[in-house]
């Protein structure tokens, strides 16, 4: 017999859950008409039912304010509070952006369009759920929604064998990294005896006066940190991201490089949560002496971020540049983690906002490019400039964000990030930060130098459709507005974490 | 005619006339034309009412605005002009106004062209007014974007190579400010609010630092990494070769204003954040920069001797007398020297662009600037020659021209404190004139070359740009007085700050 009380709550509960439902009912409708409508006339009409579903899984966000503490749901494996709030506008718009450029794009058949749509808002709805999760084992089923589709959506081009190696390598890579966070977990559990996290986090703080539970505990941040560390294709485990990036579609690429790779970074807050609200909390993994934390995150933040950027610098595919930049990108993301501060955690979140719109932006480019008749490589940006002004200003605005040039989003960000290493007084790492921004430039800068210096003998003939420059601008206008004017989204997340 | 905010719209104006260039059609090319000098002509206009109204006895900001930016960082749209800043702002009101009509032969590309100079015309003002840290910044950083287009897509040959040079030099240098300028704002609190501030003239207060910025060892290297970054800029041996590449691919205009404001960016720079943040270290410091000044002005000197591209010979004698400034600005015993500096770095910028447009005035007439290819100019275009021979030799230093009293100044101050490097400084000089003597000769003295005889002489609007310029080395030279007046209350008041 179930308590009615039980009933009642998780009922209760089903109200945050609204997003989720909402997008479950699209991937419903969607699948039905997928089959019933013959799938090559409706390309728009997929594209629809996807916007809407989206736009319709943020009206709950309207009314339903988390409270400070947080609010845990359906038997507390879920929690209700800012950092579930902030993070669904965040995937909406990266899965909105996603569906919109997959629509223009020519890569994705039509045949499977309504299946990426579809695929797209299912992996949305496991990123939702992954940051709202409080549970090991919601963790990881959520963690598992999110991959196993990404794999599907970067596989979808069937024809393409370049798209099929691609989703075999991610498949390869994930299933390694996940079982070894699911071997973590499973340590976590067996030493603690619960799977939620509110009381992991207590029991840890004892297990760290323990030394026999000592080396556990260890090994069980290092397993988890695997996990983690594969999501944001940070360093050891980024050698899926160039040739998954290349292989995927543009437009699935472009998400990867924001959504799975922001929820990651989500969930690695969403970990270090408690740690990171309490002061208690910010001393525990300095105390845990077994691993100098800030110290191993700081060097993986540095090795990922110089290790990107190094790579970046000898490529000619501009999506495979892109994915190590991203890698680089991701070694700047940690510098905000690197020690658990309030401040971190909130340059973390601002970057990642930033990040979204410029990242998403060059890869929109890079779809219009391709489907005007170019090519992915360097070569085929060759005086672009003369034939398609507005697209070629836009990706070097994008471009000198990613570098981090003001007045640019990229600028703030980065500053931000700079400030919370200075402020815990880890100069080297800033320094490390440093070089690397100049050495990006350089790569950056080629794209930037082929459009607009260089000249092309025969040169594509390239006319970029007004729908997507509206695309385009829509990206360009937070890049540039966040750069000149950021202060409402600084005190939104100040209010929040 | 005179507006409230008089300062930002000094800095705005072009910004305006750039987002108007942007909504002409492409078919209107000499409406771009006339937008992009009606907009320098305000602000120089402005600039010249600021002349006149300025305080010559105060030592602090004047026409100050203070408006909240970001509040939660405490970032603030904070500007003022002392004596420092206002001969900067003079300068670069004049050159852009001066410059737009030297760009009046460009062909490719208007549009593009006079909105970026525009936008490097307001990001140039801003550095100059901004009196807020991160403001300073972003002003210092947008500088490059433009200059790096204009360098890239209207330059020479080797214009990529160049452009991309100059880039990626200069954010090296502009990083590490970056990273000092972070760790001046956690290490500092602002005394009245109580709160972390990019306020320079609260950071200036020594007081307002704490603990991590009593640190000697810290700000010994947020010292050494402001100079790197400004001595980039400057540029300063070793840290120069970017320079040479710059301005040789540059069009003319961006050459004129690459020597004539950008590289006073740096000089300004020390005298604007290291000193007044750093002052001890200022001090510590003070002979190494002396002898990177005088190695600047020797090696500038003597590779400007060696070259035989006209355009590569002035941007190598443009290093050493940058020297001069750096020399200058390294002496706090006296406030000679560093009146010198600064009083140089406004007359390096006029008889440095008077150079640039002359040779831009001969280049576009034999599309080359080898010197060993010209010879007896001066009976083909002898009034050319004679624009010539006054820049020539006011760069040389000739008495009563603008230059020979700024050096004199420096070398005064400096032999006070270092004897030896004075002294050896002094050869720059003798170098400079061996230099520009033999140049002269070469290109106008002679026989003249066959295919140079019919060359047209110089045409109404390049003398229009140079009278001006020429009228200001001229009188300058003869009376110094309303430059060191405007910058003498705000000089005692630095050196009084570094060396009490």
């Amino acid at each position: 017999m179930i308590p009615a009380t039980f009933i009642q709550s998780n009922l209760q509960g089903l109200s945050f859950f609204g997003p989720e439902l909402i997008l479950t009912l699209a991937i419903l409708i969607l699948l039905v008409l997928g089959i019933v409508l013959p799938f090559w006339r409706y390309r728009l009409l997929y594209t629809l039912v996807g916007i809407t579903a989206l736009a319709a899984s943020l009206l709950p966000l309207f009314w339903l304010h988390p409270p400070a503490a947080g609010l845990p749901y359906l038997s507390e494996l879920f929690v209700w509070d800012w950092l579930t709030f902030f993070f669904r506008p965040f995937f909406v718009v990266a899965a909105a952006f996603t569906i919109l450029l997959s629509q223009a794009s020519l890569e994705i058949e039509k045949e499977t369009y309504s299946e990426c749509v579809l695929l797209v808002l299912a992996v949305t709805a496991g990123m939702m759920l992954l940051v709202a999760a409080t549970d090991l084992l919601m963790i990881y089923l959520a963690f598992e929604t999110m991959g196993i589709l990404s794999y599907v959506l970067v596989g979808i081009r069937a024809k393409d064998s370049r798209s099929g190696e691609a989703a075999l390598k991610y498949v390869l890579y994930g299933a390694f990294t996940s079982g070894t966070m699911l071997f973590g977990f499973s340590l976590v559990f067996g030493l603690v005896g619960s799977t939620s996290l509110a009381q992991i986090s207590s029991h840890m703080a004892a297990a760290a006066q323990n030394s026999a539970d000592h080396l556990l505990l260890v090994l069980v941040l290092l397993f988890f940190l695997a996990g983690l560390l594969f999501k944001t294709a940070a360093f050891p485990f980024h050698f899926w991201c160039p040739d998954v990036y290349e292989g995927a579609p543009t437009p699935i690429t472009a998400f990867l490089s924001v959504g799975p790779k922001a929820a990651g970074f989500a969930l690695f807050l969403r970990f270090f949560y408690p740690m990171f609200t309490s002061d208690q909390g910010h001393g525990l993994y300095k105390a845990l002496a077994g691993l100098q934390w800030p110290a191993v995150l700081a060097l993986i933040s540095a090795i990922t971020m110089t290790l990107g950027n190094l790579a970046a610098l000898r490529q000619n595919n501009l999506k495979r540049l892109l994915a190590y930049s991203s890698i680089a990108h991701a070694g700047y993301l940690f510098m905000g983690i690197v020690c658990l501060t309030g401040q971190g955690l909130r340059s973390v979140v601002f970057y990642l906002v930033v990040y979204l719109f410029m990242n998403l932006g060059a890869f929109a480019v890079v779809t219009v490019v391709a489907g005007a008749g170019g090519s992915e490589e360097i070569n085929s940006y060759r005086g672009l400039a003369s034939k398609a002004p507005f697209t070629c200003v836009a990706m070097a605005i994008f471009l000198f964000s990613l570098v981090g040039l003001p007045p640019f989003a990229g600028f703030i960000g980065k500053v931000y990030l700079f400030a919370a290493v200075i402020s815990e007084q880890i100069y080297w790492l800033a320094v490390v930060a440093a070089v690397n921004t100049v050495i990006s430039l350089y790569y950056y800068l080629r794209i930037v130098k082929a459009m607009f210096l260089e000249t092309s003998p025969g040169g594509i003939q390239i006319s970029v459709p007004l729908s997507f420059r509206l695309l385009l601008a829509s990206l360009l206008i937070p890049t540039l507005g966040l750069g000149l004017y950021w202060q409402p989204l600084a005190t939104v997340i100040a209010s929040m974490f | 005619m005179i507006p409230a905010n008089l300062l930002t719209w000094i800095i705005f104006f072009p910004l305006l006339g750039a987002c108007l260039i942007m909504a002409v059609p492409r078919r209107y090319p000499s409406l771009m034309k006339v937008i992009a000098l009606a907009a320098t002509i305000p602000p120089l206009f402005w600039a010249g009412y600021l002349y006149l109204q300025f305080d010559r006895w105060n030592s602090g900001f004047q026409y100050v605005e203070k408006l909240p930016w970001i509040k939660a960082s405490n970032i603030f749209y904070y500007v003022g002009i002392d004596g420092i800043s206002i001969p900067m702002v003079l300068l670069t009101a004049l050159l852009c106004f001066l410059c737009v009509i030297a760009s009046w032969n460009i062909t490719e590309y208007l549009r593009g062209y006079f909105a970026l100079f525009l936008l490097l015309d307001t990001s140039m003002m801003g550095v100059f007014c901004a009196l807020d840290f991160f403001l300073f910044y972003v002003f210092w950083e947008l500088m490059l974007l433009p200059m790096y287009f204009l360098i890239g897509v209207w330059g020479g040959p080797r214009k990529e190579y160049a452009a991309i040079k100059f880039f990626l030099f200069t954010l090296v240098g502009s990083v590490l400010m970056l990273i000092v300028m972070l760790v001046f704002y956690f290490g500092s609190v602002d005394p009245s609010t109580g709160l972390h501030t990019f306020d320079l003239t609260v950071l200036m207060n020594q007081s307002a630092h704490f603990s991590l910025l009593r640190n000697h060892t810290i700000r010994w290297l947020c010292y050494l990494a402001l100079l790197l970054g400004f001595a980039i800029k400057i540029p300063v041996v070793p840290f120069h070769t970017w320079l040479p590449d710059a301005h040789v691919e540059a069009p003319t205009a961006i050459s004129v204003i690459l020597a004539g404001v950008l590289l006073k960016m740096g000089a300004y720079g020390i005298l604007r954040i290291s000193y007044p943040l750093l002052p001890e270290m200022a001090a510590a410091f003070a002979p190494y920069v002396a002898c990177l000044g005088l190695v600047s002005i020797i090696y500038g000197a003597l590779c400007a001797m060696a070259q035989n591209d006209l355009k590569k010979l002035i941007a190598y004698s443009s290093i050493s007398h940058m020297g001069f400034v750096v020399l200058g600005m390294s002496v706090f015993t006296n406030t000679t020297a560093i009146y010198g500096a600064v009083l140089q770095m406004f007359n390096h910028g006029t008889v440095t662009a008077m150079l640039f447009l002359l040779v831009g005035v001969i280049y576009d007439r034999a599309h080359h600037r080898d010197i060993d290819r010209f010879g007896g100019l001066a009976k083909s275009m002898p009034i050319y020659a004679g624009y010539t021979g006054l820049a020539f030799f006011a760069a040389l230093g000739l008495p009563g021209l603008s230059s020979f009293i700024s050096e004199a100044l420096v070398l005064i101050g400096s032999f006070q404190e270092y004897k030896m490097v004075t002294i050896t400084a002094t050869s720059g000089i003798i170098l400079t004139a061996a230099y520009f003597l033999w140049t002269m000769q070469r290109v106008f003295l002679g026989p003249v070359q066959k295919r140079y005889i019919s060359l047209p002489e110089i045409s109404f609007r390049e003398a229009f740009v140079l009278t001006p310029l020429a009228l200001i080395v001229i009188v300058l030279g003869f009376y110094p007085m309303p430059i060191l007046d405007l910058i003498g209350t705000t000089l005692q008041h630095t050196v009084a700050m570094v060396a009490p």
